[in-house]
């Protein structure tokens, strides 16, 4: 097949783009310590909460933007960004789906999410982060009754202080990195999990992030807690209208996981990647990690990376325990002109701790990808064990894709394997398909599948199903 | 059923094919037979529709149809079946979805919608059975770190699954020891009937004790140059192909 | 309010240059422009931080805080040097601490259209020939140490081969450390110009006087013109508390092949940068390594293939081994240019750490882009194959021992392609000689038995045929 061919089944138009109009009580673009206090104060955070994030504002004057990733995108002008965004009505938000605005419903209709029927016939509790704030949240009492708490972090921050202030920031402090102080001064919502000691969470929790007033970035904060021999599976979702100005996405994600503790936390992210010149698209630059504190403790990320113009995201696990586990699970798809710069760090502190990172990328137009991940066993780490397998898929001649893994050893009873291949569909391939009646674009989306079924056989069942249906129309085009 | 007219096919610029004619009939299996490089797998390939042939001239027409206009895998919905001389692996893609994937096409070109998974499922067992492969098959993935052997039988499984109207076997005995060959031809002789048409394109006359051919062609420097019955093979067996070469130079 | 100000260390290498300049006869202009440039370039960039992503792992406070002066002197102990010296038959090259030996050099057996001569002669001859290509592949942008081996450099060796040479012996290349009383630095060039099929064998050797520290900073440039083909050696051996930085880069023709063998014994601080420029279809390189540090030595390999035209091949293995508080770094590295298609490239990298204070820190990458490629890499770092150690032990061999002759193999895997006997002879016993004694190889070295046990992996069975 020639190449154009093959940058013609890869194009296509963004599906989930179209804007919900909804009135914003949004806050002038810019950022300075007023502003902080105002975002505080909107949320009716304490003192020491707001101290906390003037100390992570203080500290990200002093910084500045990371320039070593594979990216390459005009700089951003952080005071042209508005920081806060909520729906009109604050004060008497939703208190179940009936009382949601029939606009936001309307939404997830379109984006092929019946949040009630998904809601009620799948046991998912949904809390659904729209334009920063928490409109409902279900299934409380269920969880209740195990005892879980699943609520917004600004509720959190008001209802379950002692916890936040002890994990908060514990495992992505304030001054992490750029994007991580930015999101600490001025994060606006995110979800709050904690199970309690030896629950397993009832059912699997889920989020929706959205992106949808014009120019306003979103600084979701979530921290997740999972006490000794407690499991939870977490699922984050994000999809986003289209816009003509470049959205920045900084959020920060902190897991903590005691002894013999596991969570999963798995993301399908498919953000507005920009038009055919990249133009509009979202800037997903995420602080994501995980610390297994506890003996025994397991964390496992899967991903797949559909969307945005640019994303910067490297899900970590520090394996501080002895015995704990760290995976890593990514599929991600460029197309366009889209930019990824992803992959992990698995930091081995503890005895015998063991790892595994997978990931798939398939760069196809012309976009560019990159893996870049860290292990690194510490001089304590005895026994530690590492199995890293990165390949690449380029479509079309004018993508590409980049490997850096970084490994630095030092324990010499550590195994660390590392194996990485990049390649192309092979026409051979597509050839053998069609030969036995199937399209080629079934077949391009069957060999992509097969090629990505590793990571996806990890996912939840239902979201495993619609990352291949994502997939698919992300590589869909105008074949016919 | 399958016209091929003054066949002229050219690859990187150079003739490959150089005027070949053949006439398939419906309830027919025809052998071609040569040396290497004389053009035998470029045949079946540009049936098939392989890229990077070239059609110079001529024509090839199936059941009254333009194959060269069609698409690959429209003439695979036709009917036109290429079991491959090297099966190609496809990494994490399971055999029953290909196989299920490619059904479905081809019941969806005729019409038919899409075949009931208990049905399928049937199916495919009775077909794995007779090809004395074992089911957990299914679940691997095409072909990959498949034996020579089990590569080739996968290939006469798909055949026997999708039931093609004719089905070209490209060099289907290399590579495969005397047990198995056995089996790969019990399965290509249970595809004969009067509707359908079997092209066998082979180096050695072995396979042909057990497939037996109403037509042996012989194709030289991209020509059928001498046709006849099974005999034809027997004669090529004993005598080699230089034999032919002198008589049609004569 | 006055400061002491302390010179940096660039200020004292540099006024090091201009106390150089004032004694040095005179040049050609192009050298004096060039040395100035190179030195305007080392002031701006400095010496590398571990800031600087192609120096994360390697410190180079040792070179950068070290006094090092400039000798004009040869002076070597003939004994002496013939024991460091390679006991095969060569055409020889031989600099003491970067000074050109006529003595300790042996240029006999050229054979004709091949021209082996040192840097000065070279110039004396016709400067500006050589004055056309020095510096054409790796200017003073390639790194600080390429910049200030620009802005000193005196002496060298040039390699030139007509087109259609084959020079049959081994041109070995010999670098000798001293046990200088005030530590020097030299400056070395290597230039090597193989025009079309023509073939040779290039050895650079690194060695010296045990108690030697000294910092060597060489930069050789290799241009392999139409279906040349080069192997090329590097045998480094440096004294223990030597510091060595080597710059090597090659610019492939069409069909040329590059083979490099790179093994790394000694050194306190040692650094390569190895670039492969594959510039026409059909050009090929191939790098195979072995570093073995130990103390606390430092072993830096820097690896880049540049996959510049379609139809161009890469294969690459590297081995190392690190014990006590040693450190390694294997930085391999592909790239693929836009419309480079049809290539192959491989790349593999295994390490063995021999004690829980060794480090190392591994990275290869691969950045691609065209779609018809097939490349592919693997790294390992772990410990030796449990099986293979009880198969051992279960013919009655014990465990130290075992773990010993595996080690050896792991270090063979590499050697095994080295066409040079003596050079594969001579790393196998300097390997088994290295290691730790609790594996027990010294007699086994002795008595002949190792390179039979290591290759057959049935030290036991393979006595009692």
């Amino acid at each position: 097949m020639a190449t154009e061919e093959m940058e013609r089944l890869v194009r296509r138009e963004y599906t989930q783009g179209f804007v919900t109009d909804i009135e914003s009580d949004t806050v002038p673009p810019g950022l300075d310590e007023s502003v902080i206090a105002f975002i505080s104060h909107k949320k009716g955070e304490p003192e020491w909460m707001l101290e906390w994030r003037l100390e992570a504002y203080r500290q990200w004057l002093t910084m500045k933007t990371p320039s070593w990733a594979h990216l390459d995108y005009p700089p951003i002008d952080y005071q042209a960004i508005s920081y806060y965004s909520a729906p009109k009505k604050p004060e008497d938000r939703p208190q179940s789906l009936d009382e949601v605005d029939p606009k936001l419903l309307e939404t997830y209709e379109k984006l092929g999410i019946p949040l009630h029927e998904r809601a009620a016939l799948a046991g998912v509790a949904v809390d659904a982060v729209f334009d920063s704030v928490s409109v409902t949240t279900t299934f409380k009492e269920k969880l209740a009754e195990a005892g879980v708490i699943f609520c917004s972090i600004s509720e959190a921050i008001r209802d379950y202080p002692e916890l936040v202030k002890q994990y908060l920031g514990s495992v992505v402090p304030q001054g992490d990195n750029y994007f991580a102080a930015l999101n600490s001064a001025v994060f606006t919502d995110g979800s709050f999990v904690y199970v309690p000691e030896g629950v397993t969470c009832p059912m699997e929790l889920s989020t929706y992030f959205r992106i949808n007033a014009a120019n306003t970035g979103q600084f979701e904060r979530t921290l997740i807690v999972c006490d000794k021999r407690a499991q939870v599976s977490y699922l984050e979702g994000c999809t986003a209208p289209q816009r003509d100005e470049n959205q920045l996405h900084a959020a920060v994600v902190e897991l903590v996981a005691l002894e013999d503790a596991y969570i999963k936390y798995s993301t399908v992210q498919n953000w507005y990647p920009g038009d055919e010149d990249g133009k509009g698209g979202i800037y997903n630059f995420v602080t994501k990690r995980a610390d297994c504190r506890g003996d025994r403790s397991k964390v496992s990320w899967t991903q797949v990376e559909t969307g945005s113009a640019i994303t910067w995201k490297y899900p970590s696990c520090m394996l501080r325990g002895k015995d704990s586990v760290g995976e890593f699970y990514s599929v991600a798809v460029t197309n366009g002109r889209q930019q990824a710069d992803t992959g992990t760090k698995m930091i081995h502190i503890g005895e015998n701790t063991k790892s595994t990172i997978v990931s798939k990328g398939i760069a196809a137009g012309r976009s560019d990808q990159a893996y870049r991940g860290l292990v690194k066993i510490g001089p304590r780490a005895k026994r530690a064990r590492n199995f890293t397998q990165c390949d690449s898929l380029l479509i079309g001649d004018r993508c590409g894709a980049h490997t850096f893994p970084y490994q630095e050893i030092g324990n010499s009873t550590a195994t660390v394997e590392h194996e990485a291949t990049t390649s192309k569909i092979g026409e051979d391939q597509l050839f053998y398909c069609r030969q036995r009646g199937i399209a080629e674009e079934d077949a391009v989306n069957m060999i992509v599948n097969g090629f990505c079924k590793d990571v996806f056989q990890e996912l939840p069942m239902e979201f495993a199903v619609e990352a291949e249906a994502l997939l698919n129309v992300t590589l869909e085009g105008a074949v016919g | 059923m399958l016209e091929v007219k003054d066949l002229h096919v050219t690859v990187e610029g150079k003739e490959i094919l150089k005027g070949l004619d053949l006439t398939v009939n419906a309830g027919e299996v025809h052998a071609i037979m040569g040396p290497n490089g004389a053009g035998k797998s470029t045949l079946s390939a540009v049936i098939a529709g392989k890229e990077g042939y070239e059609v110079t001239a001529g024509s090839i027409t199936f059941e009254g149809e333009d194959v060269l206009e069609m698409e690959i895998e429209e003439r695979a919905r036709a009917g036109l079946l290429l079991g491959f001389q090297y099966p190609v692996e496809i990494p994490g893609v399971k055999n029953i979805y290909l196989l299920k994937a490619a059904l479905n096409a081809s019941r969806e070109a005729r019409g038919e919608g899409e075949i009931p998974a208990p049905e399928f499922m049937k199916l495919v067992k009775e077909k794995l059975a007779f090809m004395k492969m074992d089911p957990s098959f299914l679940q691997r993935a095409v072909n990959e770190g498949f034996s020579g052997g089990e590569k080739k039988r996968n290939e006469i499984l798909q055949m026997l699954v999708l039931e093609p109207r004719l089905a070209m076997l490209d060099e289907i005995d290399s590579g495969l020891d005397i047990d198995a060959m056995k089996i790969v031809a019990d399965g290509v002789n249970s595809l004969r009937s009067e509707e359908r048409a079997v092209l066998m394109v082979t180096h050695y006359q072995r396979l042909l004790d057990y497939i037996v051919p109403d037509k042996v062609h012989v194709l030289l420097d991209g020509r059928i140059v001498k046709s006849g019955d099974k005999d034809l093979a027997i004669e090529l067996e004993s005598r080699g192909y230089e034999w032919v070469q002198e008589e049609s130079a004569a | 309010m006055s400061e002491d100000i302390q010179p940096s260390a660039e200020q004292r290498f540099l006024e090091r240059l201009k106390a150089r300049d004032a004694v040095r006869g005179a040049e050609p202009t192009w050298i004096a422009a060039r040395r100035q440039a190179a030195a305007a370039r080392f002031e701006a960039i400095g010496f590398p931080s571990k800031r600087v992503e192609q120096w994360k792992y390697t410190d180079v406070r040792r070179i950068r805080d070290g006094e090092f002066a400039l000798t004009d002197d040869a002076d070597f102990s003939p004994a002496q040097a013939a024991a460091l010296t390679l006991p095969i038959e060569a055409i020889r090259l031989t600099f003491v601490d970067g000074v050109f030996s006529p003595e300790l050099s042996d240029l006999a057996d050229l054979p004709d259209g091949a021209s082996v001569e040192p840097l000065t002669q070279a110039l004396a001859d016709n400067h500006e020939a050589v004055g056309a290509v020095l510096g054409r592949l790796t200017g003073v942008e390639f790194s600080a140490f390429a910049a200030l081996n620009m802005a000193f450099a005196e002496e060298g060796a040039v390699i030139r081969l007509a087109p259609g040479t084959v020079v049959e012996p081994p041109i070995v290349v010999q670098f000798l450390s001293r046990a200088n009383e005030q530590a020097v630095m030299s400056h070395p060039r290597v230039l090597i110009q193989a025009g079309a099929r023509s073939q040779a064998t290039v050895l650079e050797h690194f060695v010296g006087e045990r108690d030697a520290a000294n910092f060597t900073n060489v930069v050789a440039e290799v241009f392999l013109e139409r279906g040349a083909i080069l192997t090329h050696y590097n045998l480094q051996e440096a004294p223990l508390g030597d510091a060595l930085v080597q710059s090597l880069q090659v610019e492939q023709d069409r069909d040329s092949r590059f083979v490099s063998f790179n093994v790394d014994l000694g050194g306190a601080l040692v650094r390569h940068d190895l670039v492969a420029e594959l510039n026409a279809e059909g050009a090929e390189a191939q790098y195979y390594g072995l570093f073995f540090a130990q103390g606390r030595q430092h072993v830096d390999n820097h690896t880049l293939v540049n996959h510049n035209a379609p139809r161009t091949f890469s294969d690459e293995n590297y081995k190392g081994i690190l014990g006590d508080r040693a450190r390694g770094v294997f930085n391999g590295k592909v790239v693929v240019k836009r419309d480079s298609q049809q290539i192959e490239g491989n790349q593999s990298n295994a390490n063995l750490l021999l004690s829980d204070r060794a480090e190392i820190d591994a990275k290869p990458e691969l950045e691609i882009y065209a779609d018809d490629v097939k490349c592919a890499h693997g790294t390992t770092t772990g410990q030796l194959d449990e099986d293979a150690v009880f198969a051992l032990r279960s013919r009655g061999i014990d465990e130290q021992t075992a773990r010993g002759l595996l080690t050896l193999a792991f270090a063979g895997e590499v050697m095994d392609k080295v066409g040079l006997d003596a050079i594969a002879e001579r790393v196998e016993l300097a390997v088994a000689g290295k290691l730790p004694e609790r594996f027990n190889l010294g007699s086994l070295v002795e008595t002949g038995l190792l390179e039979e046990g290591a290759s057959q992996g049935g030290v036991a069975d393979d006595r009692n045929d």
